[in-house]
């Protein structure tokens, strides 16, 4: 069992949780809400990395972000890292590779609110921002939950796009689902057996919890 | 709170056409009556800054709320507006408190569960108050809502088909809890509404909507009285309307008494207690005009009077007669055929037979609970 691969896996999964949900919330409410030109194509834009083959949006992620082009550069500048072969680096390109499980959830979740809901808020004399706290977050949360399990899921299955931008380098880069294709590789079935199993107990309680706190949502509402 | 009368102005060509002007003075209610489609809830919008006319005024008291031509536009939340939304529009995720101390922003944190309390007894939701939406029943809903509107301490209220949703039965009472509201609240109500009852029990004025376009615009009783609205004729038939006073209640003959500027009308009774002011409402179709009082009839109403108008539009098979009895402007529609054997001229003097059964009473319920 490569405890250092798990532990991987799990920063990065809620390490993208934590970095795509702000910008998850923001950019799904202003897709649900505001009109503008262009918002076709920048929702076909956000869905992409869905119907992308990881390997490919991987090689974008590289050819851009690489050492030497001008945004690699920059993300250097700001985290102190290069996006290949680094914690860093993988978790910017999970953040991209999510971006649609994060956002579509979201928006239809801002979406579902009746826009009557909404004036009602601001006829009661809330000011846009206590409208979005007290009234559109609350209503929107079950969406928002689903968007942060679906990233977790997806980001601990994530192969291509790690294997691209992380390679594999122990207690940085190599996750758990990189280390059991190793173990395969090197004939070690038993271990590649483990931790499967622990990638499937770890899906499972994660369903669990999202089915329970619904419910808990759901009922409260009720 | 300071007194201030709402003064509206709305003109825009879509994507709702729109064109009215009106103000509503506090303690007033504006009915704004109209079909389905006429841009009767998009005139409550604009008022509350939800939406934009494309040319407008909006003005309550000395504040300027929109004034497209200055391009000033207060943004819903800086407008004191009470808006009770027709499906309601509570939050799903809140108690009924929970809903109306969200409306609450002006008071201090501490003071705000109390007055929320206080306005939950008000419409007798006291006992519901840690109850969520869903656990409601229309009518309870609808009263979070108007406490929800009310709380903000609105300097207006605006209703949005506030009984569409809601049966008969309770529906009298809530209309009857509004008109209340309109005699203690002192704020200018306007009343979006396609049900002309709600118009008849509650309004003291009317706006008379057709595709966005005002076509009559007045207090109640002297629109009921104009023979002219044929437009009225075809979709709930005219009538004129005006107030009296209970003057004797006959439990024997199960009549009573209401006196008029001009007159005085038996109806049967209900429970209804002398001196009770009452609306009442005498349908045109139930107006027989005779040259002569007569006499050997069933009969307990006849009253005397001029006529001051007559109205002969040819689209329509009747032909509308005003007569005026003291300051009562009473409407009979009559056969031409009518008008012409009797001679019907205006000037002359006639007496109209009213059914003391066709007499609506529409009293506000004194005891609403």
């Amino acid at each position: 069992m490569d405890w250092s691969a798990l532990r991987v896996s799990l920063w990065l999964g809620v390490g993208t949780i934590l970095v795509l949900l702000p910008f998850g919330i923001w950019f799904g409410r202003v897709l649900a809400y505001r009109q503008f030109r262009g918002k076709l194509l920048v929702e076909a834009l956000v869905t992409v990395p869905l119907v992308l083959p990881p390997t490919v949006l991987g090689f974008y992620l590289l050819v851009t972000f690489g050492a030497r082009s001008p945004l690699g550069r920059a993300f250097q500048a700001v985290v102190g890292q290069t996006l290949p072969f680094s914690f860093e680096g993988l978790l910017f390109a999970s953040a991209i590779a999510n971006i649609p499980f994060v956002v579509q959830p979201i928006q239809r979740g801002f979406e579902a609110i009746p826009s009557d809901v909404r004036d009602a808020a601001a006829c009661c004399g809330l000011t846009p921002w206590q409208r979005f706290q007290r009234i559109e977050l609350p209503l929107a949360w079950p969406s928002v939950l689903t968007a942060a399990i679906l990233t977790f899921a997806h980001t601990l299955g994530e192969f291509g796009v790690v294997l691209m931008v992380g390679g594999n380098l122990p207690g940085e880069t190599r996750t758990l689902s990189i280390a059991i294709y190793d173990r395969m590789q090197a004939f070690d079935d038993r271990s590649a057996g483990v931790m499967a199993a622990t990638l499937l107990v770890v899906a499972v309680v994660t369903l669990m919890t999202t089915t329970t706190l619904s419910r808990q949502i759901g009922s409260r509402r009720a | 709170m300071p007194e201030r009368t709402l003064a509206v102005v709305l003109r825009q060509d879509g994507p709702i056409p729109l064109d009215v002007e009106f103000s509503c003075d506090p303690g007033d209610v504006l009915a704004i009556f109209g079909p389905s489609g006429s841009g009767k809830t998009t005139i409550l919008r604009a008022i509350a800054g939800i939406a934009q006319p494309a040319y407008g005024r909006v003005q309550s008291g000395a504040d300027t709320w929109t004034d497209t031509t200055a391009g000033v536009s207060w943004p819903p939340h800086q407008r004191a507006v009470g808006f009770v939304f027709q499906e309601y529009a509570l939050f799903p995720h809140l108690t009924a408190l929970g809903n109306v101390i969200t409306a609450l922003g002006h008071l201090p944190r501490a003071a705000r569960r109390s007055r929320a309390q206080e306005l939950l007894d008000a419409v007798h939701l006291a006992e519901h108050a840690a109850k969520r939406p869903r656990a409601l029943s229309g009518g309870e809903r609808q009263r979070v809502a108007l406490a929800r509107a009310l709380a903000r301490e609105p300097a207006v209220l605006l209703l949005d088909e506030p009984f569409a949703a809601i049966d008969r039965a309770v529906r009298r009472r809530l209309q009857s809890e509004v008109d209340h509201l309109r005699r203690t609240l002192h704020v200018p109500m306007i009343l979006v509404t396609h049900d002309f009852e709600d118009v008849l029990r509650l309004a003291t004025h009317v706006l008379m909507l057709d595709r966005g376009r005002s076509v009559a615009y007045g207090p109640l009783s002297a629109l009921m009285s104009r023979p002219d609205l044929s437009w009225l004729h075809e979709s709930v038939g005219l009538g004129s309307v005006f107030e009296a006073t209970v003057s004797h209640v006959d439990t024997e003959r199960g009549l009573v008494a209401l006196t008029f500027d001009g007159g005085t009308l038996l109806a049967p009774a209900r429970h209804l207690a002398a001196t009770t002011v009452v609306r009442v409402r005498i349908p045109a179709r139930e107006v027989i005009l005779a040259t002569s009082a007569p006499t050997g009839l069933s009969l307990h109403n006849v009253l005397s009077g001029t006529v001051s108008a007559i109205h002969d539009d040819p689209s329509l098979e009747v032909v509308i007669v005003q007569v005026t009895v003291g300051r009562l402007m009473l409407l009979a529609e009559v056969t031409r055929d009518a008008i012409v054997t009797l001679n019907v001229k205006a000037g002359c003097h006639l007496h109209a037979l009213i059914k003391s059964v066709s007499i609506d009473l529409l009293a506000p319920e004194t005891n609403p609970h």
